[in-house]
């Protein structure tokens, strides 16, 4: 009927989608419901920064009940200080609707949170904590940090912000898509904060909900589930949709082997999220069905609680949950730490003013490790009595996924070599990164052998390594981060002084936290015990080390309102720095301006001549050429 | 700016943004009833028996008929769209989603005798697994459909703007719709058959 309608000129001057016009868009759409990539990776950030301080806040809680069992919490010594940032924050928005204004409200909403947590009598009677809320916070404080903090920051975030920049698109290939990832993160976020208003409290299980007990778990654990689904839904669009720019809106020129090392760090990241939350999924349905159809998918038959014959058929297996579990979290774990290896890989050839050693064996590395990352996963359960032809099939392919581990390690170690390094702020975070995740990562070896696994299994050596992969790893890599692009997202550097003492506070902190862990663990403290190990007669030559990693978490959380003020007193500040503060090589900063056009980003379209860390090339002008330099011969 | 490749393709790559996105999420959607697939081997290994012919054969049989019918129908639909011939398309994509009505009453027919029978999923591993998987089918299924009518009704007026991009979203609705089709081609013989 319409063949007359199929000129190109008619697709050509048909609308588009509706952010290409250039009027003004209302407020909703702009801020809140909006399809930029830069809108929606500001909120994921803002999002995501929210509930690492709250999973944080949850774990002070607990380091209270460790370090001083059964003595009352000062409860208010946790939430003023908290009312006291979000009054600050209000104090500087001058009370104008803002970014500022709208984080003072999310703080006092947060002290109003944590003073419901550490009252009443169904958690805190007399302020002594009942060994099920302490359940509750571990399971929360582990499921809020993974899959609510340090994931939506380092890939929903940076990888939202920055990735397409950096590749020289002017947005996602896919902008709705994009805001509905965003909004089902949210609203999987607020399924699990409303999991402490409901009968029996939240998810107490662990945040790796090992069935049979998470079945017959409280109401909490069924929102818990829901919520997971969500956040699966959630990254399985982003994942999608990062895969399909990388691949599809890579500007002329920008050849796979061109593109900067944090773009390949998120494009394996993404294919670990698209094929490895599923089986997740699927064990989190199974589970549901458990609990709310009376299945038995995970229920063995026989099971008795507490005297109680439990009216499940069975023919289920236990095993079955740990594996479907496992599948995703062993490649989750490599999530966690691969964005932040590619904020690292950018900011020490930024600060070294040298090209990466080996880009090329860092890229095979990431693209290895992404494959690996998939057949590891029973090393989580190797006291389970799998059998030793499956313990040491995966022992062995745990032992194969070090190396390339270890080449990414040696590539950035020695870029450092003759180098003349600018120490900055976001240098030295992503300098501490690598002895931290050195440590994380070499003490995960004797997790990963079955024999030397077996006495290290569920005890604190376990929790202090992959401690050290994530919190002085990981959150450092995304601090450094931050202060690495803040002059990208908003124009304005932050203050280096108080970014120094916020760098050397939490660094001296961390370790304090967690080394002690280590040397708690190998003298066999197990961990989830809720007085800390009191009544363990191994454990008493150790326990004084409760107190050290409390004093240790709270003074660092004081390290951290250094941090926040320093955001919002640079979100204040009037002098604009220029576009490319850094002076730095790749697309984000040398084709775009300070914060990029609202509108596609480029004012031009770039194109790309040369590799993403040309620094000191002999013979130019300056010390850096942009990848969108064409150089005279 | 435009975002670039969402109707023609992008050279190196042969493929339009949504098409790449669509295969994407078809290998996730692989990797979950992958999952349940694997699930089903490992119960049904560990199980002392396993139990026969407690489900339809001649109704699922009929259901497997509809099922590829309806994929041989969506194809149609996508097919008249490239000859430009938009009345055809409304009668094939029509009869798709008529015909996923179709297989979705046969379903509620099995649903309701095993209801009835008081076979409920609580009642065995292999009633659970059985529920499960093709309850999830099922969603998946209305899934389809809610886009399949979309694209039936209010969102076929794209076709009169920008006629290219339109045929590309059926296009891509079509690979969603044969990939349910073929999920249920593995449930079909592992639930009823083996």
């Amino acid at each position: 009927m319409s063949t007359n309608n199929t000129t190109p000129v008619s697709v050509a001057a048909a609308p588009h989608v509706d952010y290409h016009h250039h009027e003004e868009p209302s407020f909703w759409r702009k801020y809140v419901f909006s399809p930029d990539h830069k809108v929606i990776g500001i909120q994921y950030g803002l999002t995501a920064l929210f509930f690492l301080f709250f999973g944080f806040t949850l774990m002070m809680i607990m380091r209270w009940q460790l370090a001083y069992p059964e003595k009352a919490i000062p409860a208010l010594q946790f939430v003023i200080p908290i009312a006291v940032i979000g009054l600050i924050l209000l104090f500087l928005s001058k009370f104008k609707p803002s970014i500022t204004m709208l984080m003072g409200f999310v703080f006092l909403g947060m002290a109003a949170l944590v003073s419901y947590l550490t009252s009443g009598e169904e958690r805190m009677p007399g302020g002594v904590m009942l060994p099920e809320f302490y359940n509750q916070l571990g399971a929360m404080h582990g499921t809020i940090m993974v899959f609510l903090g340090v994931v939506p920051l380092a890939v929903g975030a940076f990888g939202n912000y920055i990735m397409p920049l950096q590749i020289g698109a002017p947005d996602m290939a896919f902008p709705k898509l994009n805001m509905t990832s965003y909004w089902v993160y949210f609203i999987g976020g607020v399924t699990m904060l409303a999991s402490f208003f409901v009968p029996g409290g939240a998810a107490n299980s662990g945040w790796t909900s090992y069935a049979p007990l998470s079945v017959i778990a409280t109401t909490g654990q069924t929102l818990w589930l829901i919520g997971m689904v969500f956040l699966i839904t959630s990254s399985l669009l982003g994942s999608v949709n990062f895969i399909v720019t990388i691949i599809q809106l890579r500007a002329k020129g920008l050849t796979f082997m061109r593109l900067p090392f944090f773009v390949w760090a998120q494009f394996v990241t993404s294919f670990l999220l698209l094929l490895a939350f599923p089986p997740l999924e699927a064990a989190g349905v199974l589970q549901l069905m458990d609990r709310i159809a009376g299945t038995s998918f995970f229920m063995p038959a026989g099971l008795v609680v507490s005297g109680q014959q439990l009216p499940y058929t069975g023919g289920g297996s236990p095993l079955l949950w740990q594996h479907l579990f496992w599948f995703l979290a062993h490649p989750e774990v490599y999530v966690l730490i691969l964005p932040a290896l590619g904020i690292v890989a950018e900011i020490i050839a930024n600060n070294s003013r040298k090209p990466l050693w080996g880009y090329k064996s860092l890229v095979f590395a990431v693209i290895f490790l992404g494959f690996m990352s998939f057949i590891v996963w029973a090393h989580h359960m190797f006291l389970t009595g799998m059998g030793t032809a499956i313990s040491a099939f995966f022992q062995t392919t745990t032992m194969i996924i070090s190396i390339p581990s270890v080449i990414i390690l040696s590539v950035l170690f020695i870029s450092l070599y003759g180098a003349s390094l600018r120490f900055n702020t976001p240098m030295l975070f992503a300098l501490a990164f690598l002895p931290m995740f050195g440590i994380g990562g070499l003490t995960g070896l004797p997790l990963g052998l079955a024999a030397s696994d077996i006495p290290l299994h569920d005890t604190y050596y376990v929790i202090g390594h992959f401690h050290y992969v994530v919190a002085p790893g990981t959150i450092f890599g995304l601090f450094a981060g931050i202060y690495y692009w803040f002059p990208k997202f908003t124009g304005k550097a932050m203050n280096e002084k108080l970014g120094k003492i916020h760098f050397w506070g939490s660094f001296v902190c961390m370790n304090f936290i967690f080394f002690p862990m280590l040397i708690q663990g190998l003298a066999g403290v197990s961990r989830r015990l809720y007085d800390g190990g009191q009544q363990y007669a191994h454990a008493q030559g150790v326990l004084h080390l409760n107190e050290v990693t409390s004093v240790a978490a709270w003074v660092m959380a004081l390290f951290q309102i250094v941090f926040i003020i320093n955001l919002f007193l640079t979100l204040r500040k009037k002098e604009k720095v220029g576009d490319n503060y850094w002076e730095a090589t790749t697309l984000e900063w040398s084709a775009t301006t300070s914060p990029p056009l609202a509108h596609g980003n480029f004012a031009t379209v770039p194109e790309v001549y040369r590799g993403p860390y040309e620094y000191s090339v002999p013979g130019h002008s300056k010390d850096y050429t942009p990848q969108n330099e064409l150089v005279k011969a | 700016m435009e975002i670039p490749y969402t109707v023609t393709a992008r050279p190196e790559t042969g493929l339009f943004n949504a098409k790449a996105g669509i295969w994407l999420f078809l290998a996730s959607e692989v990797m979950l009833f992958g999952a349940l697939f694997t699930t089903y081997i490992l119960l049904r290994i560990g199980a002392p028996e396993w139990p026969h012919g407690e489900l339809d054969i001649p109704l699922a049989t009929l259901n497997t008929a509809v099922l590829i019918t309806s994929s041989i129908t969506m194809v149609m639909s996508w097919a008249s769209l490239m000859m430009k011939d938009f009345k055809k398309y409304r009668i094939y994509m029509g009869a798709t989603f008529l015909l996923g009505v179709v297989f979705l009453v046969i379903k509620a027919f099995e649903y309701g005798h095993h209801f009835g029978i008081g076979e409920l999923p609580n009642k065995s591993t292999f009633l659970g697994i059985y529920f499960t998987m093709t309850g999830l089918h099922g969603l998946h299924v209305v899934g389809g459909m809610i886009v399949n009518a979309y694209f039936w009704g209010p969102g076929s007026k794209m076709w009169k703007t920008q006629p290219e991009r339109f045929t590309n979203r059926v296009e891509v609705a079509g690979l969603y719709w044969h990939f349910v089709d073929l999920v249920w081609i593995f449930l079909f013989p592992v639930l009823y058959l083996l």
